[in-house]
């Protein structure tokens, strides 16, 4: 029946939520590295035991923590994020040119085939890789060195790389996101970018659809269909059928097309889910009814999913990195919020329940599923 | 012998129960005494002051016989109390919430 591990990021610890192929009964452990922020877990898709974490906090910076028996015990491992060659400017709020400077790894991303090998998307902007487990982290530095870099201006949140994509057919096809720069694209695994947002729209910067400059909140892939991506936008929810060269708007109706997260259904690759939220100022859901919404059409046709969520007076928000599904059948839909509940959801979204009601703010979400 | 009093979370992180203490040849400075640390503790590296600057972290402050030397240069002698280890060097996390 398999089983599945649900790792949780949160502003106070990370927690790992384990259950059998039913979903039904949780066991919680944690908070580990309590009182740090924990902005991501992630597995090895290669060896699920082998997990990395993201462990800051504004006294001590940054570690990056690593496991070799599925969140039991961990060890810290290399946190040195050197930009690498000439450090460059970005352009600040106040226009002027600011330095890079490092300030955490928002996500963490382990390669397809090897639990050794590991990505790291960071504020400022960069992506860095390790190969010997996290011991040793080098930037794959000519995505900064982009002609449009100077350009990137941090969103709210801080100018972070937070989505890393890697194409399952494709081992040189990296698609990477940044707030507030937009979408990238590799195809020689990292040796030359290109921005790939034609199609985006966005009213807050001056030119609407402007190459770069797009506050892309999430982009997410099924693996069987590498080159359509869908993608949750500041405000609109966007659909590329061509590996991100052209994006085309897919929010139909959608009470709001603002929102964080972004995912697809483990067999369904035309089954995506958000999670609209009310808008960049009211970071909560729209009539304080928490609703997952899901497409089966691939977009545009958009129903409410309520079945165990709060229908009233539910002012949380659901952070970029906070949703994921398991490969169960049927499929298991896991987010959790900024007031601290993790629902799990092992019909595919027909119906919820709370794995835990009061944990810290979750700031990240993700599934494995195991043996 | 120097004493060096730790945070509590770097204390979790650098498995020390109490504080940590060793030898050191020479002038007890910060610079010193956190070369020696981080010799010792190899995960605290970065978590006090940046690996490559060797900057202070900004929310950490270093105390030592009731005064505040985080602002002293990194390599000025420590009070001669430090050094005899009559009195630890205090790594502390500033004052602050969240």
């Amino acid at each position: 029946m398999g089983r599945v591990r649900v790792l949780v990021g949160t502003r106070k610890g990370a927690f790992v939520l384990t259950a059998d192929g039913k979903r039904e009964q949780w066991d919680v452990s944690g908070p580990h590295f309590a009182g740090w922020e924990i902005y991501h877990l992630e597995g090895s898709p290669a060896d699920p035991d082998r997990l990395y974490a993201s462990q800051s906090s504004g006294w001590f910076g940054q570690l990056i923590q690593r496991s070799e028996d599925g969140g039991r015990t961990w060890e810290p491992v290399g946190n040195r994020f050197a930009y690498d060659g000439e450090i460059g400017t970005h352009q600040w709020y106040d226009g002027t040119a600011h330095p890079w400077k490092f300030a955490r790894v928002w996500h963490l991303e382990p390669s397809l085939t090897d639990p050794d090998t590991v990505y790291a998307g960071v504020e400022d902007a960069a992506l860095f890789r390790s190969v010997d487990g996290g011991k040793e982290w080098h930037e794959l530095a000519s995505l900064r060195r982009h002609d449009s870099a100077p350009s990137w201006q941090p969103g709210a949140g801080g100018m972070c790389l937070h989505t890393i994509l890697l194409d399952p057919h494709d081992p040189g096809r990296i698609f990477v996101a940044i707030s507030a720069a937009g979408a990238f694209r590799t195809d020689d695994a990292g040796k030359t970018w290109k921005p790939i947002n034609r199609g985006l729209r966005s009213e807050g910067i001056p030119d609407e659809d402007a190459e770069v400059g797009h506050c892309v909140h999430r982009i997410a892939m099924h693996p069987s269909r590498p080159d359509v991506l869908v993608m949750q936008k500041h405000w609109d929810v966007m659909r590329s059928d061509d590996a991100g060269e052209s994006w085309h708007e897919i929010s139909g109706n959608l009470p709001t097309d603002f929102g964080f997260p972004i995912e697809i259904h483990a067999h369904e690759p035309d089954t995506i889910y958000v999670v609209p939220i009310k808008s960049d100022s009211e970071h909560y859901p729209p009539d304080g009814r928490l609703r997952v919404y899901r497409s089966r059409t691939g977009g545009n046709e958009w129903e409410p999913l309520t079945n165990g969520l709060p229908q009233s007076h539910c002012y949380v928000n659901v952070l970029r990195d906070a949703m994921s599904v398991d490969s169960l059948d049927p499929c298991g839909v896991y987010f959790g919020t900024t007031g601290g509940q993790v629902y799990a959801s092992a019909d595919a979204g027909d119906s919820w329940t709370p794995i835990v009601r009061d944990l810290p703010a979750v700031l990240s979400v993700e599934a494995q599923t195991l043996p | 012998m120097i004493r060096v009093v730790l945070p509590a979370h770097l204390r979790t992180l650098a498995h020390v129960d109490g504080e940590a203490t060793f030898d050191i040849d020479g002038q007890a400075t910060q610079r010193s005494v956190l070369d020696a640390l981080e010799a010792r503790y190899p995960m605290l590296r970065g978590t006090i002051r940046d690996h490559d600057t060797q900057q202070r972290r900004a929310f950490v402050r270093f105390f030592a016989c009731e005064q505040d030397l985080s602002h002293e240069p990194p390599d000025a002698p420590l009070p001669d109390a430090v050094t005899a280890g009559a009195e630890p060097f205090l790594i502390v996390g500033a004052m602050a919430g969240g």
